[in-house]
């Protein structure tokens, strides 16, 4: 299939989804740590995370990822010598790619967050109150199972970004299926083959994603009247 | 680390000339991306199926695949094909500013079509029904009433669309166009100084975008005002 080059796209296809759902775990912890701040009754503290959502928010993808890549690994480099380490050290482009992705996506997700707790109703939480429990026990036992709810319309659609700029990854360096079907393409000299293949990857797992994600909405939403309109 | 100005300054020009391609392929993307989501939303809210499906397949692929696949898929796909370069459109097509633009405004095409239908979708009953209770016919009722409403409500959703197409326009580094981020690109070559490059190129995006915010905040003001909850 596809002149041979089939099994060598697939292994990048394998690449993809390491480093989607890698970023996306990453994300997913950095937006909710980036949600603690933003709500937090600390004023620096609030106005720390609303600067890293605001910042990276307004800074296209490619360049944070230029700046991350190359910018980290001149860091590394500069830093590592003072370490007593003197070997120069070559960042490896997964590595880089998930924490490049996670770092922004977590900005993204952290505005998802903050958008699903706040439509959480305040006498939830003062229910919780009266009821004796902890201000703890009443985040995990109130909130974040209604906010997981709320915030999966937002998820789904911070994923599928998530998934489609993966393929700005290859642009560093990383073999993932992008780079693997321009390296097919250049050596067959028939790049809208590759391309379009790669494109109908993309489309699979997007539209799985977004089938799934569905059914998981539906699943976190039993109980929940929607407006008949 | 000391932060090198002067390279920066030097380089400034460089930055300049990127703003300007960045601007220009926005804007021209933008201007074809609308005209030709109009009659796309306006298909998605056909109630003829295969209308309404054509358009569906059509924001479905372009928003579930990455933008990169698209503009690779024109800059460097088409010319596979022996009737694409001896056509007269080949020109064109070899130019990388072409099909950036093309890539740039199929895409934002497909996203703006969904805001566009889901807008008309929501147009306030009455207003269907007032236009139709003073015989409008179906044409002038959109063009006087559905569209005039529906742009409008658009308005803020529309503004996000803008600033990911601005963010989007980074792409065209790729594709060896000298942009905001071609000219950072540019200069991390020349001096290898990323960090210098790589922030002010994020400088000049975070200036844009805030100036994209403000002005639909004016146009907001301007057109949205109706709808705004009323100050006592």
């Amino acid at each position: 299939m596809l002149k041979g080059y089939g099994a060598v796209i697939l292994d990048g296809v394998w690449l993809t989804l390491q480093l989607a759902l890698s970023s996306m775990a990453l994300a997913i912890v950095l937006g909710l740590i980036g949600v603690a701040l933003r709500l937090s009754p600390v004023r620096w503290l609030a106005r720390l995370g609303d600067l890293y959502a605001t910042v990276i928010r307004g800074i296209p993808d490619l360049v944070l990822i230029l700046l991350i890549f190359y910018g980290g690994q001149d860091l590394l480099n500069r830093v590592a010598p003072l370490l007593g380490h003197d070997d120069y050290i070559d960042l490896n482009p997964l590595v880089a790619g998930i924490g490049t992705l996670g770092f922004i996506f977590g900005a993204y997700l952290s505005e998802t967050f903050r958008g699903a707790f706040m439509a959480i109703p305040k006498g939830q939480a003062e229910a919780g109150m009266a009821y004796g429990m902890s201000s703890l026990q009443v985040f995990f036992r109130v909130l974040v199972p209604q906010m997981v709810r709320l915030a999966i319309p937002g998820f789904t659609n911070n994923w599928l970004v998530l998934t489609k700029a993966t393929a700005l990854i290859s642009v560093v360096g990383l073999q993932d299926m992008m780079f693997k079907a321009k390296q097919a393409a250049d050596a067959t000299r028939e790049p809208f083959t590759f391309f379009l293949a790669v494109a109908a990857m993309y489309l699979v797992i997007t539209s799985v994603s977004l089938l799934a994600l569905r059914h998981l909405e539906k699943r976190y939403s039993v109980g929940v009247r929607a407006a008949d309109l | 680390m000391i932060f090198d100005y002067n390279v920066i300054w030097e380089a400034l020009p460089l930055y300049l000339g990127g703003l300007l391609t960045t601007l220009k392929l926005l804007a021209l993307s933008l201007l074809f991306g609308l005209l030709a989501a109009l009659p796309l939303g306006l298909m998605r809210v056909s109630k003829q199926p295969a209308v309404n499906m054509a358009a569906w397949l059509y924001t479905y692929v372009i928003r579930g695949t990455p933008m990169l696949v698209q503009l690779f898929l024109i800059y460097y796909g088409l010319a596979q094909f022996e009737a694409v370069r001896e056509s007269f459109l080949w020109p064109w097509l070899s130019s990388a500013t072409f099909c950036a633009c093309l890539a740039f405004a199929i895409n934002t095409s497909a996203y703006t079509a969904e805001i566009i239908a889901g807008s008309l979708k929501a147009t306030p009953n009455g207003e269907i029904e007032a236009a139709k209770a003073m015989g409008m016919s179906r044409y002038k009722m959109y063009r006087r009433i559905l569209l005039p409403s529906a742009l409008r409500r658009a308005l803020p959703q529309y503004s996000n669309e803008v600033i990911m197409m601005l963010q989007t326009t980074s792409l065209a580094s790729i594709v060896t166009l000298i942009d905001i981020t071609g000219a950072a690109r540019t200069v991390n070559a020349q001096y290898y100084l990323p960090f210098e490059a790589y922030i002010t190129a994020g400088v000049f995006y975070l200036c844009l975008t805030f100036i994209l915010v403000r002005l639909f905040k004016q146009a907001e003001g301007r057109w949205l005002s109706y709808l705004a909850p009323r100050k006592h």
